[in-house]
């Protein structure tokens, strides 16, 4: 048996190639936005993932310290590391701010981590270059995205740090590369106003009355320094004790200690249903789109190949051909055409897509599937109207 | 004849679609979740570590000298500036007696009138005990009564009395006016100690009160780091340990050391402990004080025994571990960690032995069911 969608293809296969080629690169714009979307919400969940937490201890009544300022006490953790069910607690801060590398500068989350060993949360869990930190002052561990390379120095406000480490996938949820430096230094960062602001707030506290007072010399000494502390931190990150329940440990420290916690699956919550969850609209409002209008491209190309060989149908026609081969040679060509779209698609968004974009894009299998059986069912859909359009035909145009 | 069933057409479309299909599988199979995790791997080495300790600290005084008066006044005037050397026992400036002066001399008239009060009082007693021995004489003879005896013996007492109250009120007066000229010493700001003047807080004419500095002089001998350490790894932090200071205006300059003495008082707030560190010479010209220094401590060397990175080690629920490669199958070895150095170097105790194969970085974090590729490093990193 012949197949005349073959045959047909055959003919003309540049043609019919070329036309694949280009809905190829439409289904890759197409599958790339759902990996921009996909990557987004990974971005969120390897930020998580990262700080390799259970709990988030914050500020009462925050969604911090990701999506909303936080800021409690830094002896907070002693409290909470003595509760039941707690195994490892640690401090930690977040702040996005520009890194400064010579003449360039960089967005970055810069993360305070708590001293301690590899493996204490806060800490990067894994590492693609250099080592983790050893010092408490100085030193710092990038993401590669942010571009520093080992032994880079960063200016962070007025410190310089070196760079011993560099991570992978460590991003903040807008995808911000991670900057990982000692906490102290990060408490320090994260108040410290630059130089004029501390001599005009010094200059201020002098000119009040109330703290300068001729009788008691070391007053003014007494408030400048408490004014250049910072005993904050921005959230407590807690680990459970295996057995115990993650919602139990949380509601104690709730109900005992007048913190809001989070869980994992809470946190996950704030982080795509509340942070990203305008910017992850506007993806699938593109994504949408994108579908609509590679769906009407789909039939419109078909509807034309159709037209481009109406004669050849209705000699067709004219020789008795069933009605059921010629719309099955219109949907074999719709089916071919789609899947030359798709794998082309699927390889421009994988190999050249992917890397060169700016933000992250995770291309997901089930997402590839998915896509699949969608630009299969488009073109079938897109099919009808063409299919149409040729059993329409009259047999007697084919002579005349 | 029939043709073949492969004709030109058919032989370019499969030169298109089957490369096509080939990029497609690789594609699927290479990139995404099915991946294989790039990973290095390093063998397990024996070597000898050299901890040591980081803290930053402040340059400090150990002696540092307030000199301000003992009461209020004014500065009347100051003879040295910031940075002049000074000897002990040099006057530096001088307070404004203001009114001093004038009580000292009120001081003198008082006391001058009690020398009077007492030469009245000693009169007085010297006629009453010649009264009371005429009348003893009178009354024996019966030339007198009782009652008249008696009124002149107790005269006698009053008039010894008034003698004793005018003696001490001399001493008091008399106390008064040397705590006054001690008082008109004391004006004179004197320097306890030999050292370098650091500050000067009051100009001529300024009002100071009881107790504030008005100089203050440091020994420059006596300069010290006062070093922060975190508590959590300051574990070996000891006295007579060697040091090494970078002072972060010379960034270059290495400078020698030792611990004084590591604090008995840790700072509760900050959770670090305190040390002081000295220099073995002091650093010319003088740092500042209040300069940030960097400090390294040398703890004693360790044997060699062995060793990972501390990029290799992963944490996974309680326990502590590393990726090992055993017959080419990942494994999360446990490991009992012991002593670090700065170089990121850790001694392990327990779990693994030298010439074991170990993951050192990875590209994402792995699971025992990962799939892996060796390779020489992360792609993505920039050497």
């Amino acid at each position: 048996m012949i197949s005349l969608a073959g045959r047909d293809i055959l003919q003309a296969w540049g043609k019919f190639v070329f036309t694949g080629v280009g809905l190829g690169l439409l289904i890759g714009v197409t599958l790339s936005m759902a990996g921009i979307y996909r990557g987004m919400i990974d971005d969120a969940k390897v930020l998580l993932d990262n700080s390799s937490a259970d709990l988030w201890v914050v500020q009462k009544d925050t969604l911090g310290p990701y999506a909303e300022p936080s800021s409690i006490y830094q002896d907070t953790w002693r409290g909470i590391r003595g509760m039941t069910g707690v195994a490892r607690t640690a401090n930690v801060t977040y702040l996005t701010m520009q890194v400064r590398q010579g003449e360039r500068d960089v967005r970055a989350m810069i993360a305070g981590m708590a001293a301690g060993e590899p493996g204490t949360p806060g800490w990067p869990p894994y590492l693609v270059a250099g080592r983790q930190i050893t010092r408490s002052h100085y030193e710092a561990v990038a993401d590669i995205a942010s571009g520093f390379k080992l032994g880079d120095r960063l200016q962070i406000r007025r410190n310089h740090y070196t760079v011993v480490g560099l991570t992978r996938r460590m991003v903040s949820s807008g995808g911000d590369p991670m900057i990982f430096i000692p906490l102290k230094d990060a408490q320090e960062a994260q108040f410290l106003k630059d130089n004029d602001a501390i001599l005009q707030s010094r200059r201020r506290t002098e000119a009040n009355p109330a703290f300068n007072k001729p009788g008691s010399p070391d007053l003014l000494d007494a408030v400048i320094h408490s004014q250049t502390t910072n005993t904050y931190v921005n959230a407590v990150l807690v680990q459970i004790e295996e057995g115990y329940s993650h919602d139990d440990v949380a509601e104690s420290i709730r109900r005992w200690k007048q913190l809001t916690v989070y869980t994992r699956a809470q946190m996950e919550e704030i982080l795509v249903g509340k942070l990203i969850a305008t910017s992850a609209k506007q993806i699938g409002m593109f994504l949408v789109i994108l579908s609509m209008v590679s769906a009407a491209i789909v039939a419109f190309i078909i509807y034309t190949l159709t037209l481009g060989k109406i004669r050849e149908i209705a000699v067709l026609k004219l020789i008795g051909t069933r009605n059921r081969t010629i719309a099955g040679m219109i949907l074999q060509q719709a089916i071919a055409l789609g899947v030359i779209g798709f794998v082309v698609g699927k390889i421009v968004a994988t190999l050249f897509m992917a890397p060169i974009f700016p933000k992250y894009v995770l291309l997901e299998p089930l997402d590839s599937i998915f896509g699949f059986i969608a630009v299969v069912l488009i073109c079938v859909l897109s099919s009808v109207i063409a299919i149409y359009a040729a059993l329409k035909v009259d047999p007697a145009e084919a002579i005349g | 004849m029939k043709h073949l069933p492969l004709q030109g057409r058919t032989l370019a479309l499969l030169a298109v679609i089957v490369p096509l299909l080939v990029l497609f599988i690789y594609v699927g199979l290479r990139s995404g979740p099915l991946a294989p995790v790039a990973v290095t791997v390093v063998t397990v080495e024996s070597r000898a570590l050299t901890p040591a300790l980081f803290g930053i600290g402040t340059v400090e005084a150990r002696y540092t000298y307030k000199i301000g008066p003992t009461f209020a006044g004014r500065v009347k005037r100051l003879e040295v500036h910031v940075g002049d050397q000074v000897k002990a026992g040099q006057v530096l400036g001088e307070m404004d007696p203001v009114d001093l002066d004038d009580k000292l001399r009120s001081h003198e008239a008082a006391f001058r009138r009690a020398q009077a009060a007492l030469r009245e009082a000693d009169a007085r007693q010297t006629y009453a005990q010649t009264q009371a021995g005429r009348y003893k004489k009178l009354f024996a003879a019966g030339s007198t009564s009782a009652e008249t005896l008696y009124t002149k013996q107790q005269e006698l007492t009053i008039a010894a009395a008034g003698f004793s109250a005018a003696q001490e009120d001399l001493a008091r007066v008399r106390s008064d006016q040397d705590g006054l000229v001690t008082q008109q010493k004391n004006l004179r700001l004197i320097a306890p100690h030999a050292g370098v003047v650091a500050s000067r807080d009051a100009e001529l004419g300024t009002t100071v009160v009881a107790g504030q500095a008005v100089l203050e002089i440091i020994d420059p001998e006596s300069l010290w780091v006062n070093v922060r350490f975190d508590q959590i790894s300051a574990s070996g932090l000891a006295r007579e340990l060697p040091a090494h200071i970078v002072l972060r205006s010379r960034g270059d300059q290495i400078l020698n050391g030792r611990v004084l003495r590591v604090e008995l008082k840790a700072d509760a707030v900050t959770e670090e402990m305190l040390a002081k560190v000295v220099f073995d010479n002091i650093p010319q010209p003088l740092p500042p004080l209040g300069e940030l220094a960097e400090v390294t401590v040398d703890l004693p060397a360790l044997p060699a025994a062995p060793t990972i990175s501390n990029a290799a080690i992963r944490r996974d629920g309680d326990s502590v571990g590393v990726w090992q490669i055993v017959d080419d199958e990942l494994r999360l070895t446990p490991v009992t960690l012991g002593v670090s150095d700065l170089n990121g170097y850790v001694q392990v105790k327990k779990g693994i032995k030298e010439g074991d194969r170990i993951v050192l970085y990875s590209e994402k974090a792995l699971t025992s069911s990962s799939r892996i590729d060796v390779v020489d490093h992360i792609p993505g990193v920039s050497r």
